[in-house]
């Protein structure tokens, strides 16, 4: 007998259609099993169980009215950098642990409008820098598949929620591989769209130029049921994008033969996982037996992509991270004698190692005599790199690589060695440098029984096509159904 | 030795949009602290920044009216630093890509002319207010300003003493305020100048050492500042010191300049572009459109009154000072068809009962229309010109029409021959005294006799006709 729990968004909407159950009742199994788990795998810094609750309610009223929407009913959890009226937002740093915005981010106001359950804000890498969930003031999010190794990020905890069966679905960020890398650990999908095509208002920023938020989810349907209700212009941000949303639906279960599918020679490095290069050669194979074509093509400037990130992103975000100074809002170190002790000591005692040295790395990379040789330099080869994607999409549909070199590693393995823990995001980080949107789906399981995902990417607001192929991967490569052993 | 001053002008100019630069907040001056704010000029998390276009409009205005060109795209900037009135951390400003450049005005410089060029004209945000507590260590911070549009103008360094320096920011000030895109106001901040003086030895090409000089809050406080900023760099470098790069305050009562030294200086801004905001097309319909919506400008309007109305250069000046004063003198113009009698009235009476009241052309009680038929009045001899005075005033005082003021007065003038005829001639049938004096070279009576004259007719008599008449009766 499967618990309501572990069910799809969409297998969810038919029994609530069938009127087989009630938005009451999956609540309260999620959260049974949120008390039931959670201890374990600490997805979440705020649950919100008394509004989710109520939440469920109204959308059993609304249900019987017959107004059932995209979402009615369906328990959803929020990365916790999603800004939530009257909802602590902390973005898991302690210089935000008191934050209570007054607004709600487009995502949210969208989800809600749609008749999401919000089941709480979920734990990440503070301000998104990381892609373990270590770097949290809230403390580290295990991977539900093992306890004792870290579930991704920076969004590990949404990851984590899902795969946990914490919620059905869940809200990432990705700013160089925070959803997809994730995802590959937990064994979920993972979605980051186009930048522009979903709101970042709300979003707290990290890379302003690299943001951007996305579902994570137990299959490839019900990433495009998320992307139906989050994706849209938004007039309250300018770098959102006035293009039409198509019904991402309407991409699944269409096949893709005849498509060409590009594998990118620089993503078949040494150092890469032997079972993780084995599964991906597999899932090659499943998309060529659905028809599509596989070429080898080339990304050359693949090799810059760390360094370009690690310049831009930390530049924008030493940028972004100065409105956290004790002024006006969240943490203010105690008994200053005057006002630039009172920002040195704030901004000190406030934001966690990793952070502090993002803020250095990007005041560092914009000063005077460097901007130059550093900013200036990294985004054009960032033109570069964007112009290397544009080429290779002119000569195939879309992308396959692996999402993450490696399957989750242990807990503290890392941390004390950022250059390997930046390695990481190797794979994802390329995507947002480009803009362009990519997809991670599990492509099965090491010996040790840890996922492993694949990554498609596409061009420009190709969604479509990303749920096209991968909904077909999805279908073919038939990965056993496992459930974590909580 | 001999310096010869070169100085440049940084002015900041509040734009007059309804609201905010970056969020749909009041840009209005004067409200309760805080209460012009939103999560996005509050600079709270994960709000972005959504930019007024009307801001790009009025920048457009202001780079076309001082012959700046406009470039085809420009793109914003985050200017960072750390200050309890800037809540996010960093200015939107814009740095290495400006809308418009390469401009110049000329301005009036005794009795000549002088160009002085502009080098850009940028947009950025205003920052919020720090209120210090006299009594206590406490400052307050009010984020009303906080996002209120401004444009930057800056000088070429062309301007060579304090007086050219406060001849340009007049013309600056003129124009602003002319567009209607400024208020002008100096003293609540909606208009402000740096200055950046430096001294060359006279005749020598390269540029000295310069200081910045802040807080300055009136055109005579701009070129007293300078004044005193000359004579001190002199004064060092006659000793044989050297000219420190800073920025110095002006202080009012003292009448010096301070150094600020310490930690306001120095900055390194990390300048580089926001990421948040795309860059801005400004293309050849928009500037075309908004040359076409320009007003003409203070400069031309002087120089076609003089042209056309036949009217001093001064008073042109004077008559030109706002576009609503300007509107309104034309108006009694082409109502009245006496440019040189207009001029007379508005710049004389008018004008000093609006000044005395502190009011505003657009709010005098005077209809254009009201002042051009007293002036008809005058012409066509119904009134004196000594009774319009009386008529103007209560014009002003009830904003009734002048037949009505001279109806309620009794003012018509006297015009008829024959009734004065007989006035006079029992005046000096009255007056034989005099009459002889008068008659015997003592010319000077016949004041008098003009004085009894009027007294007979309570002043209603035309005054000319008083003239003419009397010097042929007196003649005997």
């Amino acid at each position: 007998m499967m618990e309501l729990y572990q069910l799809t968004i969409h297998e969810l909407q038919d029994r609530l259609r069938a009127g087989q159950t009630t938005s009451a009742e999956i609540a309260a199994s999620v959260f049974g099993r949120i008390d039931a788990v959670e201890k374990e795998v600490r997805a979440y810094i705020t649950p919100m169980r008394e509004t989710a609750l109520a939440e469920a309610k109204l959308a059993d009223e609304a249900i019987k009215r017959g107004e059932m929407k995209a979402l009615t009913g369906i328990p959803i959890a929020v990365k916790d950098v999603c800004c939530t009226k009257g909802v602590r937002t902390t973005c898991g740093s302690k210089i935000l642990q008191n934050f209570v915005p007054p607004y709600d981010a487009t995502v949210v106001e969208k989800l809600r409008d749609a008749g999401a359950v919000f089941t709480g804000k979920t734990n990440m890498d503070e301000f998104a820098m990381g892609s373990s969930t270590e770097n949290s003031y809230f403390g580290a999010t295990r991977n539900p598949w093992d306890l004792e190794r870290i579930p991704g990020g920076s969004s590990g905890g949404s990851a984590a929620a899902v795969a946990a069966e914490e919620c059905i679905a869940s809200i990432g960020s990705d700013t160089g591989g925070s959803i997809r890398q994730p995802a590959a650990l937990c064994g979920v999908v993972g979605l980051k769209p186009t930048y522009g095509r979903v709101s970042r208002y709300g979003l707290v920023a990290f890379a302003s130029s690299l943001d951007q938020i996305g579902p994570f989810t137990k299959d490839v349907e019900d990433a495009a049921i998320m992307m139906n209700v989050i994706a849209g212009y938004d007039p309250r941000e300018s770098t959102s994008v006035p293009e039409e949303v198509p019904d991402y639906r309407s991409f699944l279960g269409k096949g893709i033969e005849g498509w060409k599918v590009g594998i990118p020679k620089e993503y078949f490095i040494e150092g890469i996982d032997p079972e993780v290069e084995a599964a991906i050669r597999k899932a090659i194979k499943v998309v060529e037996e659905a028809g599509a074509k596989c070429v080898e093509v080339s990304l050359p400037h693949t090799q810059y992509c760390l360094a370009v990130y690690y310049i831009v992103a930390p530049a924008e975000a030493c940028s972004n991270l100065a409105r956290y100074d004790g002024v006006k809002y969240g943490y203010r170190a105690e008994g200053n004698r005057d006002l630039l002790e009172m920002y040195k000591k704030t901004r000190s005692e406030g934001f966690g190692a990793e952070v502090k040295r993002r803020i250095m790395i990007g005041t560092y990379a914009l000063s005077s005599g460097y901007y130059d040789a550093y900013y200036k330099k990294a985004s054009q080869v960032r033109g570069l790199i964007k112009r290397d994607f544009d080429e290779a999409f002119g000569k195939c549909d879309v992308l396959l690589t692996p999402t993450t070199p490696t399957p989750a590693f242990k807990i503290g393995e890392k941390t004390d060695d950022p250059m390997q823990m930046y390695l990481s995001d190797i794979f994802t980080i390329s995507t947002n440098l480009a803009g362009i949107p990519g997809i991670s789906v599990p492509c099965g399981f090491t010996a040790s029984g840890l996922p492993m995902g694949v990554q498609f990417l596409a061009g420009h607001f190709q969604e479509g096509r990303l749920f096209q192929c991968s909904s077909a991967y999805e279908r073919l490569a038939k990965i056993e159904k496992r459930r974590p052993k909580l | 030795m001999e310096y010869e001053p070169v100085i440049g002008l940084e002015v900041h100019a509040q734009l007059l949009t309804d609201t905010k630069i970056f969020c749909g907040c009041s840009a209005k001056f004067g409200a309760p602290p805080n209460t012009h704010t939103c999560p996005v000029c509050l600079g709270m998390p994960g709000v972005l920044p959504v930019l007024n276009k009307k801001v790009v409009e009025f920048m457009m205005k202001m780079a076309l009216a001082t012959n700046c060109r406009i470039n085809p795209e420009c793109n914003f900037a985050r200017k960072n630093y750390f200050y309890p009135d800037l809540p996010k951390g960093y200015q939107i400003s814009q740095y290495a890509n400006p809308p418009a450049e390469h401009g110049w005005i000329d301005v009036e410089v005794g009795e000549g002319k002088k160009r002085i060029g502009i080098t850009r004209i940028h947009m950025e945000e205003d920052a919020g207010k720090l209120l210090h507590d006299e009594h206590n260590p406490v400052s307050h911070v009010d984020l009303n300003r906080t996002g209120v549009p401004l444009i930057e103008i800056v000088s070429e360094p062309d301007i060579r003493s304090a007086e050219e320096a406060a001849a340009y920011l007049k013309r600056l000030h003129e124009i602003l305020v002319y567009l209607e895109i400024c208020d002008g106001n100096m003293e609540e901040g909606s208009f402000r100048c740096d200055a950046n003086v430096s001294l060359r030895p006279r005749g020598t090409e390269p540029f000295g050492t310069r200081a910045e000089l802040k807080n300055m809050n009136s055109f005579r406080n701009v070129q007293r500042a300078i004044e005193y900023e000359i004579k001190r760099q002199s004064y060092v470098l006659d000793g044989g010191g050297a000219v420190v790069q800073e920025t110095r305050l002006w202080d009012d009562t003292a009448g010096v300049t301070h150094s600020m030294r310490g930690k306001e200086e120095a900055h390194d801004y990390r300048y580089f572009p926001d990421p948040d905001l795309v860059p801005i097309v400004l293309d050849d319909a928009w500037r075309e459109a908004v040359r076409k919506s320009l007003p003409e400008l203070p400069l031309e309007k002087r120089e076609r009154f003089v042209r056309d109305y036949k009217i001093p250069p001064y008073d042109a000046g004077v008559l030109t000072a706002s576009r609503a004063l300007a509107d309104y003198y034309e108006e009694v113009v082409r109502l009245s068809g006496e440019p040189k009698v207009a001029s007379n009235w508005v710049m004389g009476d008018v004008l000093r009962f609006l000044n005395e009241e502190k009011k505003d052309i657009r709010d005098c009680p005077i209809a254009p229309a009201s002042l051009a038929e007293m002036i008809r009045l005058i012409g066509d001899g119904t009134i004196s010109g000594k009774m319009a005075k009386e008529v103007v005033d209560g014009m002003y005082k009830s904003g009734k029409p002048p037949q009505a003021i001279i109806a309620e007065k009794g003012l018509v003038q006297i015009t008829d021959e024959g009734a004065l005829t007989g006035t006079i001639a029992e005046i000096i049938a009255k007056n034989p005294d005099q009459l002889a004096q008068y008659r015997s070279g003592k010319e000077k009576l016949f004041g008098f006799f003009v004085g009894q004259a009027m007294k007979a007719t309570q002043g209603k008599a035309n005054p000319q006709l008083i003239n003419d008449l009397l010097k042929k009766m007196l003649a005997g």
